[in-house]
Protein backbone atom coordinates (compact mmCIF):
# COMPACT_ATOMS: atom_id res chain seq x y z
CA UNK A 1 0.00 0.00 0.00
CA UNK A 2 1.75 3.34 -1.34
CA UNK A 3 0.85 6.83 -0.20
CA UNK A 4 1.82 9.17 -3.03
CA UNK A 5 1.90 12.21 -1.92
CA UNK A 6 1.87 15.63 -4.08
CA UNK A 7 5.09 16.61 -2.23
CA UNK A 8 7.01 14.05 -4.51
CA UNK A 9 6.62 15.71 -7.48
CA UNK A 10 7.02 19.63 -6.37
CA UNK A 11 7.93 22.23 -9.18
CA UNK A 12 10.42 24.01 -7.08
CA UNK A 13 10.43 27.57 -8.54
CA UNK A 14 12.17 30.08 -6.31
CA UNK A 15 10.52 32.83 -8.25
CA UNK A 16 7.16 31.83 -7.38
CA UNK A 17 5.41 34.60 -5.28
CA UNK A 18 4.56 32.44 -1.89
CA UNK A 19 1.11 34.33 -1.56
CA UNK A 20 -1.14 33.34 -4.91
CA UNK A 21 -2.73 36.52 -5.60
CA UNK A 22 -0.31 39.37 -6.28
CA UNK A 23 0.77 41.35 -8.55
CA UNK A 24 -1.14 40.54 -12.24
CA UNK A 25 -3.11 38.27 -10.14
CA UNK A 26 -5.11 40.93 -8.43
CA UNK A 27 -6.34 42.34 -11.70
CA UNK A 28 -7.34 38.41 -12.42
CA UNK A 29 -9.33 38.44 -9.02
CA UNK A 30 -10.75 41.80 -9.96
CA UNK A 31 -12.08 41.09 -13.28
CA UNK A 32 -13.92 38.07 -11.52
CA UNK A 33 -15.27 40.30 -8.45
CA UNK A 34 -16.55 42.85 -11.55
CA UNK A 35 -18.26 39.90 -13.42
CA UNK A 36 -19.99 38.43 -9.80
CA UNK A 37 -20.96 41.74 -9.26
CA UNK A 38 -22.49 42.02 -13.07
CA UNK A 39 -23.89 38.94 -13.11
CA UNK A 40 -25.17 38.67 -9.23
CA UNK A 41 -27.27 42.07 -9.77
CA UNK A 42 -28.50 41.24 -13.07
CA UNK A 43 -30.28 37.48 -12.13
CA UNK A 44 -31.28 39.23 -8.71
CA UNK A 45 -33.36 41.81 -11.17
CA UNK A 46 -34.22 39.46 -13.54
CA UNK A 47 -35.52 36.87 -10.93
CA UNK A 48 -37.47 39.67 -8.93
CA UNK A 49 -38.74 41.38 -12.07
CA UNK A 50 -39.72 39.23 -14.33
CA UNK A 51 -39.05 35.69 -13.19
CA UNK A 52 -42.00 33.79 -15.41
CA UNK A 53 -40.97 35.06 -18.72
CA UNK A 54 -37.58 32.72 -18.88
CA UNK A 55 -36.99 30.48 -15.64
CA UNK A 56 -34.46 28.39 -16.82
CA UNK A 57 -32.58 30.72 -18.43
CA UNK A 58 -32.99 33.32 -15.23
CA UNK A 59 -32.07 30.26 -12.81
CA UNK A 60 -28.77 29.81 -14.83
CA UNK A 61 -28.00 33.25 -14.54
CA UNK A 62 -28.70 32.81 -10.89
CA UNK A 63 -26.24 29.90 -10.91
CA UNK A 64 -23.72 31.52 -12.76
CA UNK A 65 -23.30 34.50 -10.81
CA UNK A 66 -22.83 32.13 -7.54
CA UNK A 67 -20.01 30.14 -9.38
CA UNK A 68 -18.28 33.40 -10.13
CA UNK A 69 -18.47 34.94 -6.78
CA UNK A 70 -17.23 31.23 -5.33
CA UNK A 71 -14.70 31.27 -7.57
CA UNK A 72 -13.46 34.57 -7.16
CA UNK A 73 -13.01 33.78 -3.09
CA UNK A 74 -11.62 30.51 -4.17
CA UNK A 75 -8.32 32.02 -6.46
CA UNK A 76 -8.02 34.54 -3.21
CA UNK A 77 -8.31 31.93 -0.23
CA UNK A 78 -4.97 30.47 0.20
CA UNK A 79 -4.42 26.18 0.64
CA UNK A 80 -5.15 23.22 -1.05
CA UNK A 81 -8.66 23.19 -1.00
CA UNK A 82 -9.24 26.58 -2.35
CA UNK A 83 -6.86 25.54 -5.38
CA UNK A 84 -9.29 22.87 -5.80
CA UNK A 85 -12.47 24.60 -5.67
CA UNK A 86 -10.72 27.11 -8.21
CA UNK A 87 -10.61 24.59 -10.58
CA UNK A 88 -13.71 23.04 -10.55
CA UNK A 89 -15.18 26.65 -10.77
CA UNK A 90 -13.45 27.73 -13.48
CA UNK A 91 -14.15 25.01 -15.35
CA UNK A 92 -17.87 25.02 -15.02
CA UNK A 93 -17.70 28.48 -15.96
CA UNK A 94 -15.86 27.80 -19.25
CA UNK A 95 -18.34 24.64 -20.17
CA UNK A 96 -21.36 26.76 -19.03
CA UNK A 97 -20.64 29.87 -21.25
CA UNK A 98 -19.55 27.05 -24.27
CA UNK A 99 -23.04 25.33 -23.58
CA UNK A 100 -25.16 27.41 -22.57
CA UNK A 101 -23.84 29.99 -24.85
CA UNK A 102 -24.08 27.37 -27.93
CA UNK A 103 -27.69 26.66 -26.86
CA UNK A 104 -28.66 30.31 -26.66
CA UNK A 105 -27.67 30.57 -30.17
CA UNK A 106 -28.60 27.48 -31.78
CA UNK A 107 -31.45 26.62 -29.89
CA UNK A 108 -32.74 29.50 -27.71
CA UNK A 109 -36.09 27.36 -26.95
CA UNK A 110 -34.42 24.92 -24.50
CA UNK A 111 -33.87 28.23 -22.21
CA UNK A 112 -37.17 29.27 -22.82
CA UNK A 113 -35.66 32.47 -24.38
CA UNK A 114 -37.78 34.50 -27.20
CA UNK A 115 -34.77 35.86 -28.97
CA UNK A 116 -30.92 35.22 -29.38
CA UNK A 117 -30.07 39.33 -28.58
CA UNK A 118 -27.30 39.21 -25.63
CA UNK A 119 -28.40 42.48 -24.75
CA UNK A 120 -32.07 41.81 -24.95
CA UNK A 121 -34.21 41.45 -21.74
CA UNK A 122 -33.75 37.81 -21.19
CA UNK A 123 -30.10 37.60 -21.88
CA UNK A 124 -27.97 35.85 -19.30
CA UNK A 125 -24.02 36.74 -18.91
CA UNK A 126 -23.77 33.40 -21.24
CA UNK A 127 -26.06 34.27 -23.95
CA UNK A 128 -23.98 34.38 -27.18
CA UNK A 129 -20.46 33.22 -25.32
CA UNK A 130 -21.12 36.37 -23.08
CA UNK A 131 -21.49 38.61 -26.03
CA UNK A 132 -23.18 41.33 -23.82
CA UNK A 133 -20.38 41.44 -21.45
CA UNK A 134 -17.47 41.81 -24.53
CA UNK A 135 -16.85 37.76 -24.48
CA UNK A 136 -15.17 38.88 -20.75
CA UNK A 137 -16.85 35.30 -20.01
CA UNK A 138 -15.72 33.37 -22.82
CA UNK A 139 -11.79 34.40 -22.20
CA UNK A 140 -11.49 34.83 -18.29
CA UNK A 141 -11.90 31.33 -17.10
CA UNK A 142 -8.84 30.52 -19.92
CA UNK A 143 -6.86 32.96 -18.27
CA UNK A 144 -7.90 31.85 -15.07
CA UNK A 145 -6.84 28.48 -15.92
CA UNK A 146 -3.43 29.56 -17.21
CA UNK A 147 -2.66 31.63 -14.03
CA UNK A 148 -4.18 28.31 -11.88
CA UNK A 149 -1.31 26.33 -13.94
CA UNK A 150 1.06 28.28 -13.40
CA UNK A 151 0.51 29.11 -9.99
CA UNK A 152 0.16 25.69 -7.44
CA UNK A 153 -0.85 26.24 -4.12
CA UNK A 154 2.03 27.27 -1.60
CA UNK A 155 1.95 24.97 1.64
CA UNK A 156 2.18 27.97 3.60
CA UNK A 157 3.23 27.39 7.76
CA UNK A 158 0.45 27.49 10.04
CA UNK A 159 -0.30 30.71 11.01
CA UNK A 160 0.73 32.32 8.38
CA UNK A 161 -1.40 35.50 7.56
CA UNK A 162 -2.10 36.62 4.12
CA UNK A 163 -1.62 39.79 3.65
CA UNK B 1 -30.91 61.93 -15.44
CA UNK B 2 -29.43 64.71 -17.74
CA UNK B 3 -28.52 63.53 -21.10
CA UNK B 4 -25.53 65.76 -21.62
CA UNK B 5 -24.31 64.69 -18.06
CA UNK B 6 -24.32 61.38 -18.34
CA UNK B 7 -22.47 61.83 -22.19
CA UNK B 8 -19.64 63.49 -20.16
CA UNK B 9 -19.65 61.09 -17.09
CA UNK B 10 -19.00 58.24 -19.77
CA UNK B 11 -16.18 59.66 -21.70
CA UNK B 12 -14.61 61.18 -18.53
CA UNK B 13 -14.78 57.64 -17.06
CA UNK B 14 -13.62 55.95 -20.49
CA UNK B 15 -10.98 58.80 -20.81
CA UNK B 16 -9.72 57.71 -16.94
CA UNK B 17 -9.67 54.27 -17.57
CA UNK B 18 -7.15 54.49 -20.56
CA UNK B 19 -4.94 56.93 -18.54
CA UNK B 20 -4.92 54.49 -15.61
CA UNK B 21 -4.44 51.23 -17.99
CA UNK B 22 -1.35 52.98 -20.03
CA UNK B 23 0.19 54.33 -16.98
CA UNK B 24 0.17 50.61 -15.23
CA UNK B 25 1.31 49.30 -18.24
CA UNK B 26 4.55 51.70 -18.54
CA UNK B 27 4.91 50.37 -14.89
CA UNK B 28 3.97 53.12 -12.60
CA UNK B 29 3.18 53.14 -9.45
CA UNK B 30 -0.72 55.04 -8.42
CA UNK B 31 0.15 57.95 -7.57
CA UNK B 32 -1.25 61.74 -7.74
CA UNK B 33 -2.98 61.12 -11.59
CA UNK B 34 -4.71 57.94 -11.43
CA UNK B 35 -5.84 58.49 -8.05
CA UNK B 36 -7.04 61.94 -8.94
CA UNK B 37 -8.61 60.26 -12.21
CA UNK B 38 -10.37 57.54 -9.95
CA UNK B 39 -11.46 60.36 -7.54
CA UNK B 40 -12.70 62.35 -10.50
CA UNK B 41 -14.93 59.58 -11.70
CA UNK B 42 -16.19 58.98 -8.23
CA UNK B 43 -17.15 62.75 -7.85
CA UNK B 44 -19.38 62.40 -10.95
CA UNK B 45 -21.06 59.30 -9.93
CA UNK B 46 -22.30 61.26 -6.66
CA UNK B 47 -23.29 63.96 -8.64
CA UNK B 48 -25.30 61.97 -10.54
CA UNK B 49 -26.57 60.30 -7.39
CA UNK B 50 -27.83 63.78 -6.64
CA UNK B 51 -29.63 64.10 -9.80
CA UNK B 52 -30.93 60.53 -9.85
CA UNK B 53 -32.93 61.55 -6.61
CA UNK B 54 -33.98 64.89 -7.69
CA UNK B 55 -34.86 64.36 -11.18
CA UNK B 56 -38.00 62.06 -10.37
CA UNK B 57 -39.18 64.74 -8.18
CA UNK B 58 -38.81 67.34 -10.91
CA UNK B 59 -40.58 65.90 -13.64
CA UNK B 60 -37.52 63.96 -15.09
CA UNK B 61 -38.81 60.31 -14.72
CA UNK B 62 -36.54 57.03 -16.24
CA UNK B 63 -38.70 55.37 -19.35
CA UNK B 64 -37.54 52.09 -17.62
CA UNK B 65 -37.37 50.62 -14.13
CA UNK B 66 -35.73 52.71 -11.78
CA UNK B 67 -34.84 49.74 -9.39
CA UNK B 68 -32.74 48.73 -12.27
CA UNK B 69 -31.19 51.48 -12.39
CA UNK B 70 -30.13 52.00 -8.76
CA UNK B 71 -28.96 48.44 -8.59
CA UNK B 72 -26.23 49.90 -11.64
CA UNK B 73 -25.77 53.26 -9.63
CA UNK B 74 -24.89 51.84 -6.13
CA UNK B 75 -22.13 49.32 -7.18
CA UNK B 76 -21.26 51.82 -9.91
CA UNK B 77 -20.49 53.59 -6.72
CA UNK B 78 -19.19 50.83 -5.04
CA UNK B 79 -16.92 49.98 -6.94
CA UNK B 80 -13.43 52.66 -6.54
CA UNK B 81 -14.35 51.76 -2.98
CA UNK B 82 -13.94 48.38 -2.82
CA UNK B 83 -12.33 47.14 -5.75
CA UNK B 84 -9.49 50.07 -5.99
CA UNK B 85 -8.85 50.03 -2.52
CA UNK B 86 -8.41 46.37 -1.86
CA UNK B 87 -5.84 46.37 -5.07
CA UNK B 88 -4.18 49.22 -3.39
CA UNK B 89 -3.53 47.49 0.39
CA UNK B 90 -0.46 45.85 -2.18
CA UNK B 91 0.94 48.74 -4.30
CA UNK B 92 2.54 47.86 -7.83
CA UNK B 93 1.85 48.59 -11.35
CA UNK B 94 -0.65 46.02 -11.15
CA UNK B 95 -2.84 48.19 -8.80
CA UNK B 96 -2.86 51.28 -11.23
CA UNK B 97 -4.14 48.77 -14.13
CA UNK B 98 -7.58 47.70 -11.72
CA UNK B 99 -7.96 51.27 -11.21
CA UNK B 100 -8.00 51.65 -14.73
CA UNK B 101 -10.41 48.38 -14.78
CA UNK B 102 -12.90 49.92 -12.45
CA UNK B 103 -12.93 53.54 -14.56
CA UNK B 104 -13.87 51.62 -17.73
CA UNK B 105 -16.18 49.31 -15.61
CA UNK B 106 -17.98 52.49 -14.63
CA UNK B 107 -18.33 53.55 -18.16
CA UNK B 108 -19.80 50.68 -19.07
CA UNK B 109 -22.16 50.67 -16.11
CA UNK B 110 -23.12 54.68 -16.52
CA UNK B 111 -23.63 53.68 -20.64
CA UNK B 112 -26.14 51.04 -19.54
CA UNK B 113 -27.92 53.06 -16.85
CA UNK B 114 -28.58 56.12 -19.58
CA UNK B 115 -30.37 53.26 -21.33
CA UNK B 116 -32.55 51.95 -18.75
CA UNK B 117 -33.57 56.06 -18.41
CA UNK B 118 -33.60 56.83 -21.53
CA UNK B 119 -34.13 53.92 -24.13
CA UNK B 120 -35.84 51.30 -22.01
CA UNK B 121 -39.19 51.13 -21.86
CA UNK B 122 -39.66 54.19 -24.14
Amino acid sequence: MSHHTTSTRTNPDPSAPRRRMSGVGRVLVFVYGVLALAATGRSVFQIIDRYHEAPVAFTLSALAAVVYIVATIALIAPGRVWYRVAWITISFELAGVLIIGSLSLFAPAVLGLHDIDPFGRDATVWSVYGMGYLFIPLVLPVLGMLWLRRHPPVDAPAGEVMS
Amino acid sequence: MIEWFTTVQVIVACAAGILCLVLGLIGRLPGDVSMGAVALVELLLLAQLVIAIIAPAVGNNPSGSLAEFYIYLISAIILPLAGGFWALIERNRWSTVVLGGVCLAIAVMVYRMGQIWFVQGA
